[in-house]
């Protein structure tokens, strides 16, 4: 797999303060990325030093496995940090006229991404003069301007509204879609889990944990389960082997499960131990859920 | 060299105020100098300033870069705000996470500063070369050609001047405070003189002149001086109030040459110094 990304031993300090400590991870073409972490985890740190813009106290970092030098790499990168930051009183096609120029490329194709964020009738008004939720667009299409062949995102939808929030997060699973590879920085986490296959947790500068979703805690979720006779439920599910915890709700039983097990095997289970199950429902343990676990300790 | 000035002369085209302010700049060069032009009636003189000879060739040149370098803080307000608001609107990191070096920043910056001081010094001289045409009583190319060592000084003395000021503006960040601080600096080197001046006469020692080629704006000032002296009716003047024997220096030193040249690499080298090592 090819290597757009490879990070090594990145700190960066304040004084005392260690806003990245001793960072290490690899992004492979092809994989949506999610950085998760709470405010002042060192996610933006972490993706400004990559993107050249903060000084790494130590370690080192590598683009395309070091076939391009710094600046260059970052021509082939789309990127937008915390928040939009265009000339104000340029239109949009003037902003990403001189991205274009920065980028050396040429400028045929400012019409095309910015129908893609929907910008396109507005493209001759001042950017001064456009909501935050187009703003972030027009971000979006300065990004895409050189089919990058990585999106960077910083908080993309931090201070939008739902339908802004809802239009940023399509364009997103539009562009993963299109096989590009993305790395998403965000403390929204229904966001992420919505459109990342991998994720690398920090914390306090520490990284927690990097690689895919599914793997981040070794569980297999949990059932809720229920039936009319509830006490003989309840012998039949504390011998089955794959059951742990067993909390009782209104509406039956929530069943933590320790290893991977097929549902319908469990109906049969149930019914040949007489036991008429009203309801099952396999439930994966949310990506918050994950996160908090693992950052509690 | 061509795709870094282009980025540069893309932000200052779209910034209104920057145009505004070059076009009253220039507006202010061309009508300052026909200013001399028109005809006034003082006292018992009467005629134009043209007829002091201060458009014949070769005075015209001393003489006209002389009084528009005063007017070169228009530029340095285009500037000045130009740098700053690279930092205020968070623009000079996206153009560095967009691919452009540190190195380029800086260069793209220091191109379009050394096209705006071609750009004036050659208005100047165009200005100066026409009304040098229409008012010399010499016209043979010879003269006409002669010292145009003060148009080069001219050129210099802006260069520095301009890039003091992208200094001011990326050091500091906002650009009322890069103008103020270029201001404030122009009162250290006036306090710095007197003080030298005060302590050469205790002491008799000579650390004036000394200042007066080592400090920036010192030193840009003093590349072209102060031309009246040359101006046949002052020149008169003088000599009827039995001063005619003082003499008085025109040339350009090549001291202060060599110390503009140093202070504009040296300024342009701490931007460099500064964006390198600060975190956006």
């Amino acid at each position: 797999m090819e290597k757009i990304l490879e990070i090594n031993q990145l700190s960066k300090h304040y004084g005392a303060l260690k806003a990245v400590d001793n960072v290490s991870f690899t992004i492979e073409k092809g994989h949506v990325y999610g950085i998760l972490g709470p405010n002042g985890s060192g996610k933006s740190t972490t993706l400004g030093m990559v993107l050249n813009v903060v000084n790494p106290t130590s370690g080192t970092y590598t683009w395309f496995e070091g076939r391009a030098n710094n600046h260059d790499a970052l021509k082939k990168i789309g990127a937008i940090i915390e928040r939009p930051n265009f000339y104000p009183s340029m239109d949009a096609v003037q902003n990403l006229e001189l991205v274009c120029k920065i980028k050396n490329i040429s400028t045929d194709r400012i019409d095309e991404k910015l129908a893609l964020v929907d910008l396109l009738s507005r493209k001759r008004s001042p950017f001064k003069t456009y909501s935050l939720g187009m703003k972030q667009r027009l971000a979006i299409a300065s990004a895409l301007l050189n089919d990058p062949e990585i999106l960077i995102l910083d908080e993309p939808t931090n201070g939008l509204d739902p339908q802004g929030i809802r239009k940023i997060r399509d364009i997103i699973q539009h562009i993963a879609s299109l096989g590009t590879t993305i790395l998403l920085a965000s403390h929204l986490l229904d966001e992420v889990e919505k459109v990342c296959s991998h994720v690398i947790v920090l914390q306090k500068g520490h990284m927690l944990y990097c690689g895919p979703v599914e793997e981040m805690n070794k569980n297999f979720g949990s059932i809720l389960i229920d039936a009319k006779d509830r006490a003989a439920l309840q012998t039949f599910i504390k011998t089955q082997e794959y059951a742990g915890s067993i909390k009782e709700l209104t509406d039956g039983y929530e069943v933590k499960l320790l290893k991977d097990v097929d549902t319908s095997r469990i109906n049969q289970d149930a019914f040949d131990h007489g036991v008429v199950l009203s309801r099952l429902m396999h439930k994966k343990q949310s990506l918050e859920d994950q996160f908090i676990e693992l950052t509690k300790n | 060299m061509k795709r870094l000035l282009e980025i540069e002369f893309h932000k200052f085209k779209y910034s209104r105020s920057s145009k505004v302010l070059t076009i009253i700049y220039l507006c202010i060069v061309v009508a300052m100098m026909f200013l001399g032009v028109v005809r006034v009636n003082f006292i018992d003189f009467e005629g134009s300033l043209s007829d002091l000879g201060i458009f014949n060739f070769p005075l015209v040149w001393h003489v006209s870069t002389y009084f528009t370098s005063f007017l070169k803080i228009f530029i340095a307000i285009v500037i000045v705000s130009l740098t700053a608001s690279e930092y205020s609107n968070r623009t000079i990191k996206q153009n560095l996470i967009d691919g452009l070096s540190k190195r380029e920043l800086i260069l793209s910056k220091f191109y379009f500063v050394l096209v705006l001081a071609l750009l004036t010094t050659m208005v100047v001289f165009i200005a100066s070369l026409i009304l040098g045409l229409i008012y010399s009583d010499y016209n043979e190319l010879a003269i006409i050609f002669s010292d145009l060592q003060f148009v080069g000084a001219f050129f210099l003395s802006h260069l520095l001047f301009f890039s003091f000021c992208l200094f001011a503006g990326i050091l500091l960040k906002r650009s009322a405070f890069a103008l103020g601080f270029v201001f404030v600096w122009y009162i250290f080197e006036s306090i710095l003189n007197l003080a030298a001046r005060g302590l050469d006469y205790y002491y008799e020692l000579d650390i004036t002149t000394l200042l007066s080629h080592v400090l920036p704006l010192n030193a840009m000032g003093n590349l072209i001086k102060q031309p009246f002296t040359r101006i046949s009716l002052i020149d008169s003047g003088l000599n009827q109030l039995g001063s005619g024997d003082m003499q008085f220096e025109y040339a350009i030193e090549w001291v202060d040459v060599f110390s503009v040249l140093l202070w504009t690499s040296l300024f342009i080298y701490w931007s460099f110094w500064i964006v390198k090592r600060r975190d956006l």
